[in-house]
């Protein structure tokens, strides 16, 4: 009985040790979005590229598809805007834009520059669309299913290492 | 004449440490105060550290534009909270609630203490144990004559 109580802070002490240890490396910067598994909040927001044209949620529907909220003052949207493009060239997958609190002249002339790898444009210029969901830092993109349900979040640029994640995922929606 | 410059420009200087300031019209000092205490209670989602009544970040400006607008618009603390936490999460609470996930959080120092008081009552109470009577000393006849002699010398001295 006096051995297992002296054993008892070494054990308290290895398990806060271990629960510390998992917190090491773990990316504070992304917080996990309560939106997941969820649809896609309702909006209806101009077409970037034609004004007249409006586009809703349910646009968003019938296959798989990346959500990607961005902005020409988003550096880092820039560095990934290449590796959309041969996602969109290469595989043939669906991305869906949001510009993001921008100008829609300069996102014109930035598709223009860097080519459009988006199916739709949705032109978000208050943020409402990003506020409901939840976007605090562009770039970030949602994966929705079929059914413009929620499936994932990444925040941050993707790159080639993120886009392989994401395209199991993909995958695994399509199957389903 | 330099230590008036230096006056200005420590007073121009000390403005730049303010927090973020915005003009917000409210309908009465109530909704005021009830604006000011959830901004503090915020946390902003971009800059971690600060509750969006101090940051300056985008988000944070697009956050209180929203909570002023609710507020005016009459939303009760719960309908914001939930407002908040619908599309940022528990994350977005500088005081969590209560639920299964935040039990240790909320819970926890207190078990600990509890666990500290245990450990010191089941020390203080063998202490007890030992001291009625006086220590017995398990010393064999040879020893004793030992400390016999010993204790004799010590007095001869």
């Amino acid at each position: 009985m006096r051995r297992l109580i002296v054993i008892v802070p070494l054990v308290l002490f290895v398990a806060l040790g271990l629960f510390l240890w998992n917190g090491i490396g773990k990316n504070t910067e992304s917080i996990p979005s309560p939106l997941i598994n969820k649809p896609v909040p309702a909006f209806s927001l101009s077409d970037l590229l034609d004004e007249q044209q409006t586009i809703t949620a349910a646009d968003l529907k019938g296959r798989p598809a990346l959500l990607n909220v961005w902005a020409t003052w988003c550096p880092t949207c820039k560095e990934e805007h290449a590796q959309l493009n041969r996602m969109v060239q290469n595989e043939g997958i669906t991305i869906y834009g949001v510009n993001y609190k921008d100008d829609r002249e300069k996102a014109k002339i930035w598709l223009d520059n860097y080519r459009n790898p988006y199916a739709l444009n949705i032109y978000d210029p208050d943020g409402k669309l990003g506020l409901n969901l939840g976007v605090y830092g562009a770039p970030e993109t949602f994966l929705l299913d079929a059914q413009g349900i929620i499936r994932y979040k990444h925040i941050g640029a993707i790159d080639e290492r993120v886009w392989s994640d994401l395209r199991e995922r993909m995958k695994q929606l399509e199957v389903n | 004449m330099i230590r008036h410059v230096l006056w200005v420009i420590l007073l121009s200087v000390s403005t730049l440490a303010s927090a973020a300031i915005d003009t917000y019209e409210f309908k009465d000092n109530a909704t005021r105060e009830r604006f000011q205490s959830l901004a503090a209670e915020l946390r902003c989602p971009k800059c971690q550290n600060q509750n969006i009544a101090d940051s300056n970040s985008p988000i944070a400006e697009d956050l209180r534009n929203e909570l002023h607008r609710m507020l005016e618009e009459g939303a009760d603390d719960q309908q914001v909270i939930d407002f908040m936490v619908g599309r940022y999460g528990e994350f977005v609470l500088y005081r969590p609630r209560v639920t299964e996930q935040t039990y240790l959080l909320w819970y926890g120092p207190a078990g600990l203490l509890l666990i500290g008081v245990v450990v010191v009552l089941l020390v203080s109470g063998k202490r007890k144990k030992a001291e009625p009577g006086k220590p017995k000393a398990n010393l064999s006849d040879v020893e004793k004559q030992k400390l016999d002699q010993l204790l004799k010398q010590e007095q001869t001295k």
